[in-house]
């Protein structure tokens, strides 16, 4: 099981990376968000590997506050860029 | 007995875990590749959605019962908020422009939700699907984009 986790997490740290690409030199705002929300994704994923590998079930409110706050963020976020136009 | 349905449990848990890295993988990698902001999101929501929901399952067979709910649970607000992000983030996209419309088979918004900058189509030869009547966006709450009529897509 911890083999397993280790070649998981190892996928999303390397799913992370390509994120963080897309992150640096998105060309517009938008795609910042997206990959913002890529990477809270990723970030809950890693954490459901964590909790299922080591049995740490501390983490598992911290996914649900982690879910419900990248969808606050990127909808609040994406209609900010939609109002102001000095945004884009 | 019990021996053999922990192990059950382990592989079922292991082959979630894993395809869910792999999903996560595949849609990083076309949020990377993809040429404009809505395949982008595309990939991301789409594949990205699918690996959390595996990942979660992967983590919900292997924890006690309570904390197996509390994952389904987060699974299921997975399930509500990414069409909605989807939606917003589209809308928000199409409106500022950022589709590229050399990618798009067909264009369903055109006489209805059009960008106020149109992207490079301003050559004045629109073959008759100028329709003038732009009535379908009076929701109030868009700025600057109700005159969409008028613009040539003829490819």
């Amino acid at each position: 099981m911890s083999a397993v986790a280790v070649v998981a997490l190892a996928l999303l740290s390397v799913a992370g990376m390509l994120v963080l690409v897309r992150l640096v030199h998105g060309p517009r705002a938008l795609d910042r968000i997206v990959a913002l929300e890529a990477m809270v994704s990723l970030v809950v994923a890693g954490a459901c590997v964590g909790v299922a590998a080591w049995e740490y079930t501390p983490f598992v409110p911290v996914l649900i506050v982690l879910s419900l706050l990248g969808f606050i963020g990127s909808t609040v976020a994406a209609r900010l860029i939609g109002e102001r136009e000095d945004l884009r | 007995m019990k021996d053999l349905s922990e192990t059950v449990t382990d592989i079922v848990s292991a082959v979630l875990l894993l395809t869910g890295a792999v999903f996560c993988l595949l849609g990083a990698l076309g949020l990377l590749r993809f040429p404009d902001t809505v395949s982008r999101l595309h990939a991301s929501s789409k594949a990205q959605t699918l690996g959390v929901l595996l990942a979660l399952l992967g983590a919900a067979v292997h924890v006690p019962l309570p904390y197996a709910g509390l994952l389904l649970l987060t699974g299921l607000f997975q399930l509500f908020t990414a069409p909605v992000t989807g939606q917003v983030v589209g809308r928000v996209a199409y409106r500022t422009g950022a589709v590229d419309h050399r990618t798009l088979f067909t264009d369903e918004l055109v006489g209805q939700l059009a960008p106020p900058n149109p992207p490079d189509t301003e050559n004045g030869d629109d073959d008759g699907n100028g329709d003038g009547d732009d009535d379908g966006n009076g929701d109030g709450d868009d700025d600057g984009n109700g005159s969409g009529a008028g613009r040539g897509r003829e490819r």
